[in-house]
């Protein structure tokens, strides 16, 4: 099964790919840099909890932890100890993969929607946490972040600059949660949604495959928060608290879970609708709720997940 | 002995009080919670926002139609679990053959819809909701000075919480909802509509948030986000305590409400924390929690 060639690579996922490619690399010129920057942020942090939700069917919600706290270290590297961006990236993945890799021990002793409440209930643990620690702040998070050098090489306070070291980071993510997705393990993984009982008597180690899942997820998630910090110049308590992993299950189950694409979709929808209609403040959250209710009840496939079944294809 | 371990007694047994108090709502919450995941299976995020709608409802009453403290316990729990059946036979009841994700996210989405609705017609700050004149002023109990209001509210909840165990662990009608928490369709079976059973085990859950709403409203104020974070301690106490026990629920809210209580005296940095670190060492020790049986 490994080593035949993909068949889930038809021609509807190379043609979305290149249309996404496409849309993405036209985006800057065509609007102001800074939102399709912040679509893919949140579309790579969106694929990182779908890898886990949809594919290894681990519900987290808790997942602004990683996304948050990898923002805040890659903006403490920059800001206080004046690390070039690639070492402040680098900084904070491995914080979001330490904290992932405690939360994930401790998660996976428990199935299910005991999961989702131990990721939520640790999440907010680490959101006090951010809350009372000097370095993040307070309300105010860190501030002023400077985008510097990448590699010493290229200013990053350039917006184009940024813009296609966001791009290049954001598709080589994808294609990393692509390659994990149809990798043997990632058939194990998705054996272990189905029927978590059966992998184990086919002899499989369950705990170190969910493990492993959960930390690629929270490293990926951490890869998206570390970026964000560096387009925005800022690190605050929004990207740990617990709405912002609603809005990222929110994300994922409007574009389609268990979908390449779905993820990234929902992300456009989303930010597009905190972007265009912020002035409207908190009706936006009445909104998500209703899309989630609706999304739930009548919609569970997503988007791009109603786009496959109707094309019979997988995207 | 004026001082333990070097904090004076009047401020550990004031920290005491208020872990007390604190655990009385962790109970009333984690039992409703607890009594509508065992018939269910659904964890009630909408549980935070349903507590909320039990104190606005006990500040409509008083501010647009002048009823009292009194009544609105007993009005506010019957509207809001009107409103909880409502949305169990419009939506819930749609999703009981699906993961039981897609119950949490359902009213995880109605949480954020009727807390964004409040938040936008009230704004965040609270409203203050004084306390009834029956319960206004104190007891000097000579080791502590103890507000009447604050001692009604804990012997309320004990006796609440012991009320719904009795129910559901001594009577007939509770031994048919043990019955058919076990197995539905063999209880329907012997003639039990299980169907209105489950909707009215969803009303009563939520009445029993509103109604510690209603308590909590001259204590903390009402405010659109006074339940949105203390779901997720209250989540955390069911994790702790194993969702399947009604015992569990109860002696693991006061409990935990109390130990946060001493974290303020001796560690108040730690206070916001505590419960969820509890959680971390009952996981690593027993995970299907204290009261729990892993399934």
């Amino acid at each position: 099964m490994a080593n035949t060639p993909d068949p889930a690579v038809g021609t509807p996922l190379r043609v979305a790919f290149a249309l996404m490619l496409a849309v993405l690399a036209i985006a800057p010129f065509a609007v102001y840099p800074v939102f399709p920057m912040k679509v893919m942020c949140f579309a790579l942090f969106a694929c990182a909890f779908n890898l886990l939700l949809g594919f290894g069917g681990l519900m987290s919600f808790g997942h602004a932890m990683f996304f948050g706290t990898a923002g805040y270290v890659c903006a403490h590297a920059t800001k206080a100890w004046g690390l070039q961006p690639e070492f402040a990236l680098l900084l904070g993945i491995a914080a979001a993969v330490l904290l992932g890799g405690a939360v994930g021990m401790i998660a996976i002793r428990r199935q299910g929607i005991y999961f989702a409440m131990i990721t939520l209930a640790l999440s907010q643990m680490v959101y006090f946490f951010y809350l009372q620690a000097p370095f993040t702040f307070g309300e105010d998070g860190i501030q002023n972040v400077p985008r510097g050098r990448l590699f010493g090489l290229i200013d990053l306070s350039n917006i184009m600059a940024m813009y296609f070291v966001v791009f290049a980071i954001f598709v080589a993510g994808f294609l990393v949660i692509y390659r994990v997705i149809h990798s043997p393990f990632g058939q194990v993984l998705k054996t272990i949604r189905e029927n978590e009982m059966r992998a184990i008597s086919l002899g499989y180690d369950v705990n170190r495959y969910k493990l492993l899942a959960f930390l690629l997820s929270a490293a990926l998630a951490g890869v998206a928060g570390s970026i964000k910090a560096l387009v925005f110049g800022l690190a605050s308590l929004t990207d740990v608290h617990f709405s912002m992993s609603g809005e990222v299950v929110l994300m994922t189950l409007l574009g389609g879970l268990g979908t390449i694409f779905g993820p990234v979709v929902g992300a456009l929808i989303i930010v597009g609708m905190e972007n265009y209609f912020a002035r409207l403040g908190s009706w936006v959250t009445v909104a998500q709720g209703g899309m989630f209710i609706i999304c739930v009840l009548a919609f569970r496939r997503g988007v791009i997940g109603e786009i496959s079944h109707y094309l019979k294809k997988p995207l | 002995m004026d001082s333990f371990f070097g904090v004076p007694m009047r401020a550990l047994f004031g920290q005491l009080l208020v872990g007390l108090i604190n655990g009385s709502f962790y109970a009333l919450l984690s039992l409703g919670l607890a009594v509508i995941f065992g018939l269910l299976n659904i964890v009630n995020f909408a549980h935070g926002a349903q507590y909320m709608l039990g104190g606005f409802c006990a500040y409509f009453l008083l501010s647009k139609a002048g009823i009292g403290y009194w009544w609105a316990l007993a009005i506010a729990p019957v509207a809001v679990g009107i409103f909880g059946i409502v949305i169990e036979r419009l939506m819930l009841s749609k999703l009981y053959q699906l993961d039981h994700i897609y119950g949490l996210l359902l009213t995880f989405g109605i949480a954020l819809v009727v807390q964004g609705l409040f938040l936008n017609e009230y704004g965040s700050s609270g409203l203050q909701y004084a306390i009834p004149d029956e319960l206004v002023g104190g007891a000097n109990l000579g080791f502590m000075f103890l507000p009447k209001y604050r001692g009604w509210v804990i012997v309320a909840s004990i006796v609440v919480c012991f009320g719904t165990w009795f129910v559901i662990e001594k009577t007939k009608l509770g031994s048919y909802l043990r019955a058919a928490t076990e197995n539905p369709s063999l209880v329907q079976a012997f003639g039990v509509n299980v169907a209105r059973m489950i909707t009215l085990t969803y009303g009563f859950g939520v009445a029993l948030a509103a109604f510690a709403g209603v308590m909590a409203a001259p204590i903390y104020q009402v405010s659109p986000q006074m339940g949105a974070e203390l779901i997720i301690v209250v989540f955390a106490v069911v994790v702790i305590g194993g969702m399947g026990s009604i015992v569990g629920a109860i002696v693991t809210g006061f409990v935990l409400g109390l130990i946060e209580g001493l974290t303020k005296v001796f560690y108040p940095e730690a206070s916001n924390t505590v419960i969820f670190l509890v959680m971390t060492i009952v996981l690593m020790i027993k995970p299907a929690g204290l009261f729990g049986t892993q399934k």
